[in-house]
């Protein structure tokens, strides 16, 4: 299998020109799988459940939490769901022509493409300036946690600290999700000239040959890719012990005791003049 | 960039002798097959090296693709069947000679008694870019070499342009979309019917395929209702020269008139889009009103509303504009444009 395409330029050069399309086969064959042997790895596995006494005695210690915890503001989660409108409307413009669907496609396209990007634009400013910014991502110092929660999984009980705001998973998650859209955006903004949109001239020699095909691959990679990572995140979405999560990102917030259940106090605190994440009776 | 120029690929020549078997092999080899009609737009791909099929499969020994059959007041006619046998017809020259003028005004004699209906509908695009072995959109690459600041387009598409801006080619496509015509498709499934207004797909759809024929599909055959059987008809055709040349732009109009007043019409266009361009608008505009001056003035005006030309084809705006108004006109109009 070619994974990827080449043409002759006029000059007679071969240059790419795109990805193979059996990558979106691949791509989606993979999210699948992996749906699939997750599913049954939660079916049949002794993983780690954290014992229900265990949040009790946090409940009776943090009592002047609120009840309700704020884990997305309206930002954040109008941000979500119109970048996920946005995500699906790309996806299946791009990949439903190819699985044999026809339709007039790249209208659609190109305009989710630019909600995709302002939306992303905005996430940016939002997240730098009125987010905990570096919750999210991970690094080195994350090497440790990825051990225990992988023993965790197999059914090992780690001690060490519950997550902090994110957990381990959905902040790698997030680090994929980051490469594979910016890099689709990013092409794909570029990719803006060489079509008719009414809003730029069109030149599509404003590259050269060479970088359209790195262009065009870059976005059917980060495309293909985006295929695989929508299809495990709306798995998790809609796994039943993972409805709370789903729930915060539309309502907007968590229990106490999901808070307290799920979550680190001191690696996310909730803050407030009338909420604290110390223990009751400490200053 | 080179071509070599006559010396064709290697491949393996089917010739069934059915329809049955000919869907049997198309269907076994998939999208390595090319079929072959006419051959008159086959034998060049084949003989510039540009399309190198592992299979031929050559329809010329069906007999049950030949012919023209009147059924119902109207006809059928095998997508075989060669265009200088169309021109005789008797039925055709008396109730349908849309579709005789419009054949008649294809390529040369020599083409008209080789070249089939079938295959004239089904050619492929002349775009010269596409046709010269470049990488583009139609081809399978990214660029369309004939829609950039620098490209000679002079007969390129003004309507409905997605990236790549090749037009249909086709004479005959415009006259049967005019007479209401269905496609009769056969596959490894059965047989379909298909509007031949539905027939030809624009690059937005689908850009590496003019017409909705799978790889595993054949057109056998072309139906012609009486719908529009003895209405008035106009079909003209410009081109650079007056033999042997594909439209610049052509016109096909069938227009049922009652009194004064056109009570039916349906009118289209080609060479201007990848599809066939049947104009609603004007048909909607002139029902009801009388086949004169005025009609023709508004019908051309409105008939190229939302074209956008290229860098060298802005001449087929008031080309098309002047058709529109000499089909309203009709043929024995004695005024020019």
């Amino acid at each position: 299998m070619d994974l990827l395409r080449w043409g002759r330029s006029p000059w007679g050069e071969w240059v790419l020109t795109h990805v193979s399309w059996s990558l979106f086969w691949a791509s989606l064959f993979a999210g699948v799988l992996f749906f699939i042997a997750h599913a049954g790895y939660m079916l049949f596995s002794a993983h780690r459940k954290r014992p229900s006494a265990e949040t009790d005695a946090l409940e009776a210690l943090y009592k002047n939490l609120p009840e309700k915890i704020e884990r997305h503001g309206l930002a954040a989660r109008l941000f979500h769901w119109v970048m996920a409108a946005a995500m699906f409307v790309l996806l299946f413009t791009a990949f439903l022509p190819i699985a044999g669907v026809k339709f007039a496609w790249v209208y659609w396209h190109w305009m989710a493409g630019l909600v995709l990007t302002a939306s992303i634009l905005f996430h940016i400013v939002h997240a730098t300036f009125f987010m905990d910014f570096w919750s999210i991502w991970v690094g080195p110092k994350d090497i440790p946690e990825l051990k225990n929660e992988l023993m965790r999984e197999f059914g090992v009980d780690v001690p060490g600290p519950k997550d902090g705001k994110y957990p381990l998973g959905n902040r790698l998650y997030h680090t994929a999700i980051v490469l594979a859209g910016l890099g689709a955006s990013i092409t794909g903004i570029l990719m803006i000239p060489r079509i008719r949109t009414g809003l730029v001239t069109r030149n599509p020699y404003y590259l050269a040959d060479a970088t359209w095909g790195i262009t065009y691959v870059t976005h059917g990679l980060a495309g293909v890719g985006l295929v695989g990572l929508v299809i495990a995140h709306v798995y998790f979405a809609i796994r039943p012990e993972k409805w709370w999560v789903t729930k915060a990102m539309i309502f907007g917030f968590i229990t106490k005791r999901q808070y307290l259940e799920h979550h680190e106090p001191s690696r996310w605190p909730v803050g407030g003049k009338s909420t604290s994440t110390k223990p009751a009776g400490q200053a | 960039m080179a071509v070599i120029r006559d010396v064709m690929p290697v491949f393996e020549l089917y010739q069934p002798a059915s329809i049955d078997d000919a869907i049997k092999l198309l269907d076994k080899h998939g999208a390595d097959a090319l079929v072959l009609a006419g051959g008159l737009d086959s034998m060049d791909w084949l003989k510039d090296r540009l399309k190198k099929p592992k299979a031929v499969v050559d329809l010329g020994q069906i007999k049950e693709l030949k012919g023209i059959k009147e059924t119902n007041g109207g006809l059928e006619i095998g997508a075989m069947t060669p265009l200088s046998e169309i021109v005789r017809h008797p039925v055709v020259r008396e109730k349908f000679s849309l579709l005789m003028e419009a054949a008649e005004l294809v390529a040369s004699p020599q083409i008209r008694n080789q070249g089939t209906l079938g295959g004239n509908v089904s050619q492929d695009t002349r775009c010269w870019y596409y046709r010269g072995g470049w990488t583009c959109y139609r081809a399978g690459g990214n660029i369309c070499y004939a829609d950039t600041p620098t490209s000679v387009n002079r007969e390129h598409a003004i309507f409905d342009a997605d990236r790549c801006v090749a037009v249909n080619p086709s004479d005959t496509a415009p006259a049967l979309v005019a007479l209401d015509a269905s496609m009769v498709i056969r596959g490894p499934k059965g047989e379909r019917i298909v509007p031949a207004e539905d027939y030809w797909i624009g690059p937005g759809i689908d850009i590496t395929r003019m017409n909705v024929l799978a790889p595993n599909e054949i057109l056998t055959a072309i139906r012609i209702p009486p719908t529009m059987a003895g209405a008035q008809f106009y079909f003209e055709k410009v081109r650079d020269r007056q033999v042997w040349d594909f439209a610049l732009v052509n016109v096909a109009s069938a227009i049922v008139v009652s009194g004064e007043k056109i009570v039916k019409a349906r009118m289209v266009v080609n060479a201007v889009a990848a599809t066939p361009r049947r104009l609603k608008n004007v048909e909607t505009l002139i029902i009801g009103k009388a086949r004169n001056e005025e009609t023709a003035d508004m019908a051309g005006k409105l008939a190229v509303e939302g074209a956008e030309t290229l860098r060298h084809n802005a001449y087929k705006v008031p080309l098309m504009r002047n058709l529109v108004k000499r089909a309203i006109r009709g043929a024995g109009a004695t005024w020019t444009s």
